[in-house]
């Protein structure tokens, strides 16, 4: 099949006037991949550079010429087995290098900084014979660094502090931005005096590690992101476009427009909400509505995007969503809900909220103590300013976001992508699951149900010949053989079957009537949600129940989930009778069927009501407002678009074990966070008695700063390591 | 110790070459592909362009 793809309209324009179009590839394996790639597409004409970023498996296209033959180019990676699909880079992904740019940039600066302040000021400590002229020159080095240093490095500290102080708040940002503004300016001012002790170096060492913290955080979630992106681009299907003249071709979705007419062959997925103009269908809408009885559809009906078109070909006209249609009602209840959900209150802001004022108090009694026991202003103003200097947050802030990274970091490795940085922590507070059925505990795609009952052998034949067939049931028979030969010479007869000549004898794969096997089927086609087709091959017969049936480690992973003490429901769009039989089969007794988007994101506000702290785990157009609405949410990587843009992470693979990986991981990660919370106020339990009574030297303050910080970094990593353990022997263990 | 007139601030200037050279390095885009740029280390395509 040649694909006449025209995918200008992604394609961005340089200031230079040179075009390019970013691609998502598949199937790069290795690093030799890249040269192979290059030097393909070197000898293409017209295209000026082809350039491959590994680490996102990403190819830029630039060219300058009006156009150049794309074709060409995706006929060369598909022959090589790569797959590439254009990418349509999100305005925020943009912003998101800048920023991690900018941090990284930061970093440099304070790192810099810190590193040769911290070389002067451990002369002045340990120089115990510096006279007092070679001490104020280090200690005059030393602000030439630090306050231009600070002035750049400090801007994401300050900016955010500035933010919460005049919306009222108080963050964790304030008190890091006032402990570095104070020692530096304690630190001038004692220079100029000539004062034998500066905090130079405390000042740029905070900014340093705390910049560390951030950058990793940062560049951790835009690696996560960046491989959901990649994932979704080569998943996003392309419509055929039917143009004025008749003329076929395809286009990505973001290039239709309303009123355009597309086609839907059978065994495609409807590319676009719009209304049938010709041609009649039976569609599977299981992933926009949960329900898996296939609905008839004929000139004048509304279709939905993601429908599979099981028989007949459409057209279809594009149209905008038109207010009252169903997509228009999720994405209301979309709004709605997120809107409601209360903005979750983070640890760490929660702790320091506490902290700030506490510090700040303290100070100031310090200061007071001191003037009561007749101490100068001075004194007592420097003492004040070293309680800031030494209780400023800097173990308290890399508490949370260490912890965070390590634990997101091993998540990442084992297939869950985080997709919102306060998901852990309130992963780890849930005390009720909800699944949503269709797609979610069962397959997206159908499959043999009654494939144990089936003679081996015989399936297997009968996958070779589903293999020459695209029709979504065929599809379903030859998924059980995936890799199984296609048999040469056969033949579809469409809206009947395959027939093929195997071993002198004639076998067919099809209509029960194709394969003179009405009265075997009969029987089997009595429920309404599974289809039956026939195989014969001469005298050996077989009935094939295909419908959406349970994944495979269902049943393991709510037992699983039942074995921690969660409450486990299931919520499902579909009709009861499935929904009765898939809970009995999973033993989970509290379910529900036939509920609409409404009802669900009912039913998650009367629990929540009841206190309730719910995981919703869905995958389906009609899901996206309960995957709001819950406390939490996840989808497997297979869920529609507007689902995943709802739920806070996505999981990848067949299976549903990376659920219970994740809530172990992130109760495992809330443990260490609060432990790390809990060593960097003992460290303050210490560190500001000291600075009250006045014995705190910058010496004694760098040491216990620094030394509280690793700590609580090397206690974080303990997140990432048991995470990866525990995967990999759930990984042997599912292999075995 | 006026010698330290001229060592530190060369000590400074020396880190300052260090951390300019970072930024710059930051700023064409070498930290995009860290992976690549590791294994495009390895390519020889440009010895095939010398003999041709």
């Amino acid at each position: 099949m040649t694909m006449d793809v025209d995918f200008s309209a992604l394609a961005t324009q340089g200031p230079d006037g040179a075009r390019r179009l970013e691609l998502a590839l598949d199937g790069m394996t290795c690093a030799a991949c890249i040269f192979e790639i290059e030097a393909a597409l070197k000898t293409i004409p017209r295209l000026a550079a082809a350039r491959v970023n590994y680490a996102d498996r990403r190819l830029t296209l630039e060219w300058t010429a009006p156009t150049f033959d794309f074709a060409a180019v995706a006929e060369r990676l598909r022959r090589m087995g790569y797959r590439a699909r254009p990418f349509e880079r999100e305005s925020g992904e943009r912003e998101e290098r800048e920023t991690s740019r900018r941090l990284l940039r930061c970093l440099a600066v304070a790192a810099f900084a810190s590193v040769n302040v911290m070389l002067l000021s451990e002369a002045v400590w340990l120089g115990g014979d510096m006279d007092a002229s070679t001490r104020d020159f280090f200690h005059g080095v030393s602000a030439l660094i630090a306050l231009p240093a600070a002035a750049f490095a400090g801007q994401p500290f300050f900016a955010s502090a500035f933010a919460a102080l005049r919306a009222k708040r108080l963050n964790i940002d304030v008190p890091i931005s006032l402990g570095v503004l104070l020692s530096l300016a304690m630190s001038v001012y004692e220079t100029l005096t000539h004062a034998p002790q500066a905090y130079f170096d405390s000042a740029t060492m905070l900014l340093a590690f705390l910049l560390l913290a951030r950058y990793l955080d940062h560049a951790m979630r835009r690696k996560t992101r960046a491989v959901a992106a990649n994932l979704a681009a080569l998943r996003a299907p392309v419509a055929l476009r039917l143009g004025p003249d008749g003329a076929q071709s395809y286009v990505p979705l973001a290039a239709l427009t309303p009123g355009d007419l597309v086609l839907a062959r059978p065994g495609e997925r409807i590319p676009a909400d719009g209304v049938v103009v010709s041609g009649e269908a039976s569609l599977d809408e299981s992933v926009v509505t949960g329900e898996t009885r296939r609905r008839n559809v004929a000139t004048g009906d509304a279709v939905y995007a993601g429908s599979m078109d099981f028989d007949g070909a459409l057209t279809i006209k594009v149209e905008a969503a038109a207010g009252g249609s169903l997509i228009d009602e999720i994405e209301r209840l979309v709004d709605k809900a997120t809107a409601a959900r209360s903005r979750y209150m983070r640890l760490a802001d929660r702790v320091s909220r506490l902290y700030a004022p506490l510090v700040h108090l303290a100070a100031l009694l310090t200061a007071l103590a001191w003037l009561a026991a007749d101490a100068s202003l001075h004194d007592a103003l420097v003492t004040a300013i070293a309680v800031l200097i030494v209780t400023c947050p800097c173990a308290l802030a890399l508490a949370v976001p260490a912890v965070q990274v390590a634990a997101s970091g091993a998540l990442f490795r084992a297939g869950v992508l985080l997709n919102s940085a306060d998901a852990l922590e309130r992963l780890a507070e849930i005390d009720t699951v909800v699944f949503d059925k269709t797609g979610t505990l069962t397959t997206p795609e159908p499959r043999v149900a009654n494939a144990p009952e089936i003679d081996p052998a015989l399936l297997e034949l009968a996958a070779r010949l589903a293999h020459s067939s695209r029709h979504p049931l065929a599809r379903a028979v030859a998924r059980e053989y995936p890799r199984a030969a296609a048999i040469e010479g056969a033949r579809e007869e469409q809206g009947a079957g395959v027939v093929a000549i195997v071993d002198g004898v004639e076998a067919r794969l099809g209509d029960p009537r194709f394969c003179g096997l009405e009265r075997d089927c009969a029987a089997r086609a009595a429920r309404g949600d599974a289809s039956v087709i026939a195989f014969r091959h001469g005298e050996r017969t077989a009935a094939l129940v295909v419908r959406q049936s349970l994944r495979r480690d269902a049943r393991e992973t709510i037992e699983a989930l039942a074995r921690r003490g969660l409450r486990v429901i299931i919520l499902s769009g579909d009709r009861v009778a499935p929904v009765e039989a898939a809970a009995r089969t999973l033993g989970v007794a509290e379910w529900r069927g036939a509920m609409k988007p409404a009802d669900k994101v009912a039913r998650l506000e009367a629990l929540r009501a009841q206190g309730r702290k719910i995981l919703m785990i869905g995958d389906g157009i009609n899901d996206a407002p309960a995957l709001a609405a819950a406390h939490v949410s996840l989808s497997p990587i297979d869920a529609t678009e507007i689902a995943q843009a709802a739920a806070d992470a996505v999981f990848l693979g067949e299976g549903l074990a990376p659920i219970v990986t994740t809530i172990d991981a992130a109760r495992r990660a809330r443990a260490l966070m609060r432990q790390n919370l809990a060593l960097s106020l003992l460290y303050n339990a210490v560190a500001a008695p000291l600075a009250m009574a006045g014995l705190l030297t910058p010496l004694i303050a760098a040491v216990a700063m620094s030394s509280s910080s690793l700590i609580v970094t090397l206690n974080a990593l303990r997140a990432g390591r048991e995470t990866r353990r525990e995967a990999s022997t759930q990984q042997s263990e599912a292999a075995a | 110790m006026t010698v330290l007139l001229f060592l530190v601030p060369l000590a400074l200037l020396l880190g300052a070459l260090g951390l300019a050279a970072f930024v710059w390095s930051l700023n064409t885009g070498q930290y995009e592909d860290l992976e690549g740029s590791a294994a495009r280390a390895l390519s020889d395509d440009d010895l095939k362009d010398a003999q041709s």
